[in-house]
């Protein structure tokens, strides 16, 4: 298949690898003292996983999973709120899938629809406004969420919705910016990422500029990655390049798809809709300030929190969770006392748990039978796979 | 009845006059066999003629909703009559006779009645089978969606066969007579009005003539048809009852290639896609390249081809692209496309 098949080719993919190790092997890092990469995106998490990526790394290298699913970032809370607007008799409300599943503290999106509220998949916020015009006598509240790769088509949604004159169409705005994140992750004392895989998706609408602080004011090198196996195997050999050279700028490995500017439309459409406003909780790292994002005073009107009011319902996690420690590479998913047994996919408990791009749901698929011999050192396990094959 | 504007009304179930009119002109018709004719409360199967074909009675139900009703590659009546003759044909059976119950909504066009009836008379006649006992239940609208059907079948499975799970064996090759998740992917694209042109259609199928001359071979184990779960929850299914393991290898799995972009841009496994017209079959590792010439000999089986190997370690495992093995899971419940 083309622009697949090609970047999932396994004797390219033993070439990357021959050279990864080569130049991983003479980095001053040891197994014990890996070089820590932080793969922001859930995207990149699922792709390790799936592909047993980290299977594949030298020892002196490791992956950190990063907090880049918007799913799993999402405080229990929202989920309330979403519950609660839903369950107004006049509301279909619309949702990606992966959020149906999603525990509040009073239950999940699914199980509200089960209860009786009018809840639909949708795969775009577009499909909301088809339904907003189809049902005239129905209020339609989009649940949008996601980060600078989900908010261009929300906005664009607006901008139509307001062509329109649509009175029936809202939008519960729960779009977060990566940004500040990183810039909070970075600037905890004992957090040790020491480069950054960048998310391919997010980058295509914003560029590499917005990466410069990173290189500049935290002196950690990153690299714009693809999704495949191959973009990702190409992305870590540079980021090694950049530490074996004692280099540090932001990369872009993902060209074919990330323009150096991003993109300028989506940028503008993104500009008109939203802004920035101030703090915004996520599940997991707690508040994180101006990572929030609500609607500019030109698109209020569709803004579901005036016409609903949903209540606020701040709900503490788990103190027993340590979703914040995985998301900042502190620790591994299966040292967490709740995976596995008290967090499953099934049930999920944590943050990283709910969605399929979690890392905690990722552990679980891919190395749930694994959990057992994780915590020898990782180069017994690297020996291991390589004997299996 | 051939007017869109006639639908099924609250009388159609009645038991009165407009139930008989909907008997005799619609189903009576399509079905047409001299079991059903004889219009008794049950049909009256001859043992001697059971008995001649061979030593075991197969007996088993299965019931439909599928949404949407219509769909490229048949529609339910189809759907019903292939799901459970392939339920018997998958245990060694010969599927012979088949009921059917329908459950209508209350204003579901009599036109698309008829539609689904003639596709389920003709596909169990081309598969051998006959249609002799059923039974019509109308709700009101909302109550049900559109139509569900119940289809109950029975077969004769031959003395010599005996397949089942729990004679699989280490070592063991994993056998799917074609390509995976044409129907799963098809379904998806109406029914969650994705709108691709996918130029896939659903591979509805009664199997049983291309699983017939199989039972002349030594060395069958297992056979199941994947549907709903898909080729992942019969690996699981197998892995369960029998104490072994499976490993699968990513690359040899026969997936179209819209299916798999389709899979790919929703973030999907094709294996857990459900499939209508696919056998995976177990079967000694000596019986194996007869197993695929035969089925590669009939056009339901053509793209069949060797998927994995039964292991000793009781896991089912999929080795990827890039050498690395993983653990298969199954999904908790319907997978959900990814946000992103």
């Amino acid at each position: 298949m083309r622009f697949v098949d090609e970047f999932r080719d396994p004797q390219l993919a033993k070439t990357l690898l021959e050279q990864l190790h080569q130049r991983a092997g003479l980095l001053p890092y040891t197994a014990d003292k890996p070089l820590q990469i932080m793969e922001v995106c859930g995207g990149h998490t699922h792709a390790i996983f799936k592909f047993g990526l980290d299977k594949l790394l030298p020892p002196q290298l490791e992956f950190i999973h990063g907090p880049g699913c918007p799913v799993c970032v999402l405080p229990m809370g929202r989920i309330d709120a979403c519950c609660e607007i839903a369950a107004h008799p006049e509301v279909i409300f619309c949702t990606f899938g992966d959020a149906l599943r999603v525990p509040g503290q009073h239950g999940s999106l699914a199980q509200a629809r089960e209860r009786g509220a009018d809840i639909r998949v949708v795969y775009s916020p577009l499909d909301g406004l088809r339904l907003a015009r189809e049902n005239p006598a129905r209020q339609v509240v989009f649940f949008a969420l996601g980060f600078e790769t989900t908010q261009p088509v929300t906005a664009v949604t607006l901008q139509q919705a307001r062509r329109e004159r649509l009175t029936n169409f809202s939008i519960f705005c729960q779009h977060i910016s990566l940004m500040p994140t990183l810039r909070s992750l970075l600037s905890q004392d004992d957090v040790r990422i020491d480069a950054f895989l960048a998310p391919g998706h997010v980058s295509m609408i914003t560029g590499a500029a917005p990466y410069h602080f990173i290189n500049q004011e935290f002196g950690k090198p990153l690299v714009i990655s693809g999704f495949e196996p191959l973009d990702m195997l190409q992305s870590v050999l540079m980021l090694v390049k950049q530490v074996g050279e004692a280099s540090c700028k932001t990369e872009n490995q993902y060209r074919r798809v990330v323009p150096e500017q991003g993109n300028l439309l989506a940028q503008k459409a993104m500009r008109e809709v939203f802004t920035l406003s101030g703090s915004s909780e996520w599940r997991g790292l707690g508040m994180i300030e101006r990572s929030g994002i609500s609607l500019t005073s030109a698109y209020a009107m569709f803004d579901v929190e005036r016409r609903f009011s949903p209540q606020a319902q701040p709900v503490a996690d788990d103190p027993r969770s340590r979703c914040g420690e995985v998301l900042t590479g502190r620790c591994k998913p299966h040292q967490c006392p709740l995976f596995g047994t008290g967090c499953t996919p099934h049930n999920a408990f944590g943050a990283l748990m709910v969605s399929s791009e979690g890392a905690c749901a990722a552990w679980y698929q891919y190395r749930h039978q694994e959990a057992t011999i994780a915590s020898q050192p990782q180069h017994k396990q690297q020996q291991k796979v390589s004997q299996d094959e | 009845m051939n007017e869109a504007k006639d639908v099924v009304t609250m009388a159609h179930g009645s038991g009165g006059r407009a139930m008989q009119q909907l008997i005799d002109q619609l189903f009576l018709r399509a079905f047409d066999n001299c079991w059903l004719n004889q219009r008794e409360d049950g049909a009256q199967l001859s043992l001697a003629s059971l008995s001649a074909q061979g030593d075991l009675l197969a007996f088993t139900t299965d019931s439909y909703v599928i949404d949407p009703v219509f769909f490229p590659g048949g529609n339910i009546g189809k759907l019903a009559v292939c799901g459970t003759a392939n339920d018997l044909a998958v245990s060694g059976a010969t599927p012979g006779w088949l009921s059917c119950g329908f459950i209508l909504e209350e204003g579901f066009p009599l036109v698309e009645l008829q539609r689904i009836v003639s596709l389920m008379a003709q596909t169990a006649r081309d598969a051998g089978m006959a249609i002799v006992t059923g039974d019509t239940k109308v709700v009101q609208r909302g109550a049900a969606d559109k139509i569900f059907i119940n289809t109950a079948g029975i077969g004769v499975i031959p003395g010599a066969v005996n397949w089942s799970a729990r004679a699989i064996k280490a070592g063991d090759k994993v056998i799917v007579s074609g390509t995976l998740g044409d129907h799963g992917a098809a379904i998806l694209n109406l029914r969650e009005k994705l709108g691709m042109d996918l130029g896939v259609e659903s591979d509805c199928a009664v199997l049983a003539p291309m699983i017939a001359p199989l039972r002349s071979l030594v060395g069958i184990h297992a056979l199941r048809d994947a549907t709903r779960g898909g080729v992942n929850a019969i690996l699981h299914e197998f892995s369960a009852a029998s104490g072994f393991g499976i490993c699968i290898d990513e690359q040899a799995l026969p997936v179209k290639p819209a299916v798999r972009g389709l899979c790919e841009l929703l973030g999907l496994e094709p294996l857990n896609f459900a499939n209508e017209g696919k056998v995976v079959a177990v079967v000694a590792a000596h019986a194996e390249e007869a197993v695929l010439m035969m089925m590669r000999s009939h056009p339901l089986g053509e793209d069949a081809t060797t998927i994995g190997v039964v292991t000793q370690d009781p896991q089912v495992c999929l080795r990827g692209t890039l050498g690395v093995t993983r653990q298969l899971t199954l999904p908790h419940a319907e997978p959900l496309p990814r946000i992103c």
